[in-house]
């Protein structure tokens, strides 16, 4: 791992529009609100948070898939905007939850997994099909898979024709979301070695977003915490799992259940449901379900600080 | 079993026509359930949990043939229950918990029209007394502005308010029994401990009977009384929650467990524990122990009779009788 960010966000903000109701007015919603996040090569960085805290449209903007309303992503320090989309695809690719909507079930594997390199008129036919076999190989998949079509093959086998048609391009960046989410506990435990075994024999750079906090812990170099839009802590895997900080940080670890029995069902302390993201609440945009909040909570958005590559935004820290 | 069980299930079957011949996806499982227990079922996908359940509501289609030797609610027999009886027990005594509360509530009826409804069709119910009830509920769940949640729509809520929604109406007759299947699996990890905590007092509180049916066994852990797990249409082992996760004996289980990484213990970045191979065809012939495909220990006896070994209520089916292999065990 180096130093150097070969994937940077620099104070991006996405925000779309959105009515509410049937004759509702417009109003914004803004998805992730001023976000600057590097990713390093060959890192692991997990992205962690609730359903609906904005972390698939910073996916969906690392990828190129959705241009941010504010503030620019860069590729290796070059904006991406304005760059071509098809050179930024051989450099960035996804891999996402559900192999099951994922993968055109119209289409045989061999197709499915060569069509990026059709697409971006690699090489000729007979080159196009050797590097399908031997991606198929990297993947753990037999030759004879080529001419099954999706609905044939498991959900695990699925997301390993999906790892294989992100890899097949010799991407150094990969995003990650949910890759694991849909499927079996045995399968999600063979994936996870297959992504930390390719990462490790390609070093490739991984986005990885989860909700699943043991996964994340287990894969990843660092983590972000991702709430309402904002990153509220990043730090070392080690220190966050040791020592979390921000106290949304510690009720998501808190609900981690691992199975050991006789522990209980954890009270998180998060009271309140998640918040609405067109209204969201005053000053820290947390202090509703946080069981630390005082009025400086309700009343001011915290400061972020920064001290190398650590971070926390909340009002109980005065430095880091 | 006990004269005091709530539930009794002995040698219950399921089977499945297809075009390629019958799929026999539940083959001669036993479990049974005293008031206010809470059984978790814990399987992977296929493996016939939820079959079971909706074999025990009686919501199973038609084609679908169930058999078993026992299979007894409160000493009512419902194998070959008449329809009716099968009505007047779903919902007031049974009543069922689904994945998805977005499928299984309707778009087009307020949450009070659904709620008040499932009080409303058992007798000597009025539409006051179910209203105020349904109200209850909602507090009770801890949904805020019950009254006023009353004349929402499904769409209004959020997952985890819905899921709630499901609970209260499940619990709208008092059943006796309730089966949750996969309840928290659509929710995210923060909602999910609030909804089991939930579950799990409002069951203490009211001494029902909880099935549970789950992928995960961080829930299970954390909730049964008992576990069964279940693997390709069989109960492989089954005991009090501490003794199967303590000492898990059956391959699958313990093959299960070690795939989970867990924080603090498991290596960081060290490979996990894996279970290769597929889950059989259950088409046709299924005889053996029907996990040998993918078992490391694997012998010629395992295409035999299995045989199960008990130790007080902990047992299990393997031809290796201390079913406990550590030592040729791959440690993860």
């Amino acid at each position: 791992m180096s130093d150097k960010a070969i994937l940077e966000l620099r104070n991006v903000s996405k925000t779309y529009q959105i009515k509410q109701g049937l004759l509702g007015k417009m109003k914004p919603l803004t998805a992730v609100n001023d976000v600057s996040l590097k990713l390093h090569r060959g890192e692991v960085l997990g992205l962690v948070g609730e359903s609906g805290c904005g972390k698939s449209t910073m996916a969906k903007i690392l990828l190129g898939l959705e241009a941010p309303t504010h503030g620019e992503v860069r590729v290796d320090g070059e904006l991406i905007k304005g760059q071509d989309r098809l050179a930024l695809a051989r450099r960035i690719q996804p891999i996402f939850q559900d192999p099951y909507s994922s993968l055109n079930p119209r289409k045989r594997i061999g197709d499915i997994i060569s069509l990026p390199l059709r697409v971006h008129k690699i090489g000729d036919a007979a080159s196009q099909a050797k590097a399908v076999r031997e991606i198929l190989d990297v993947v753990g998949l037999p030759s004879r898979v080529l001419n099954s079509y999706p609905n044939q093959m498991s959900g695990g086998q699925r997301q390993r024709v999906a790892i294989a048609r992100a890899l097949v391009m010799k991407p150094e960046i990969v995003i990650c979301d949910e890759p694991t989410s849909a499927l079996d506990v045995s399968v999600q435990s063979q994936i996870l070695n297959l992504l930390a075994d390719l990462q490790s024999e390609f070093g490739l750079s991984y986005l990885f977003i989860s909700h699943n906090l043991a996964v994340v812990e287990h894969l990843a170099n660092r983590v972000a915490v991702m709430y309402l839009g904002r990153i509220v802590e990043e730090s070392t895997v080690e220190r966050l799992f040791e020592n979390a900080r921000h106290p949304y940080t510690s009720a998501l670890l808190k609900s981690v259940l691992t199975p050991e029995p006789g522990l209980g069902i954890p009270d998180t302390a998060l009271g309140m449901e998640y918040p609405n993201p067109v209204n969201p609440p005053s000053g820290c945009h947390f202090h509703p379900r946080c069981p630390k909040a005082t009025d400086i909570c309700r009343s001011q958005s915290p400061k972020t600080l920064f001290k190398d590559q650590e971070r926390i935004e909340c009002h109980l820290y005065d430095d880091i | 079993m006990s004269e005091e069980s709530l539930l009794s299930v002995q040698n219950l079957r399921i089977d499945i026509p297809t075009a390629s011949g019958t799929l026999k996806a539940v083959r001669g499982i036993n479990f049974d359930l005293k008031r206010g227990e809470t059984l978790c079922i814990v399987g992977e996908s296929g493996s016939g949990k939820s079959l079971t359940s909706l074999a025990l509501m009686g919501l199973l289609a038609p084609q679908i043939k169930t058999s078993a030797d026992q299979m007894d609610f409160d000493r009512i027999d419902l194998r070959g229950a008449s329809k009716s009886t099968m009505r007047s027990l779903r919902g007031a005594r049974m009543a069922m918990i689904f994945q998805e509360p977005m499928t299984s509530l309707n778009p087009a009826y307020t949450i009070g029209d659904q709620l008040i409804e499932a009080r409303m069709l058992h007798p000597n119910k009025g539409r006051a007394e179910a209203k105020n009830r349904a109200i209850e509920l909602l507090e009770k769940v801890g949904i805020t502005a019950a009254a006023s949640r009353l004349s929402q729509y499904p769409h209004q809520l959020s997952g985890g308010l819905r899921q709630r929604v499901m609970i209260a109406m499940a619990l709208m007759c008092e059943p006796e029994l309730i089966i949750a299947d996969e309840p928290t699996t659509a929710l995210d990890v923060t909602i999910q401990s609030q909804i089991l905590r939930l579950l799990v007092d409002l069951g203490r509180e009211m001494n029902t009977a909880m099935i549970l049916i789950t992928h995960d066994l961080g829930v299970v852990a954390r909730v049964a009384d008992k576990v069964a797990v279940m693997y390709a249409g069989e109960l492989v082992e089954t005991g009090p929650v501490a003794d199967v996760f303590e000492r898990s004996s059956h391959p699958y289980t313990r093959g299960l467990l070690r795939c989970i990484p867990l924080p603090g213990v498991t290596k960081r970045g060290a490979q996990l524990g894996t279970i290769p191979g597929i889950v059989p065809s259950l088409v046709g012939d299924v005889s053996g122990c029907v996990f040998r495909t993918r078992c490391e220990h694997v012998t010629a006896a395992c295409r035999g009779e299995i045989p199960a070994h008990t130790s007080g209520k902990h047992s299990f089916r393997c031809v290796h009788s201390d079913g406990r292999l550590e030592s040729a065990e791959r440690t993860a």
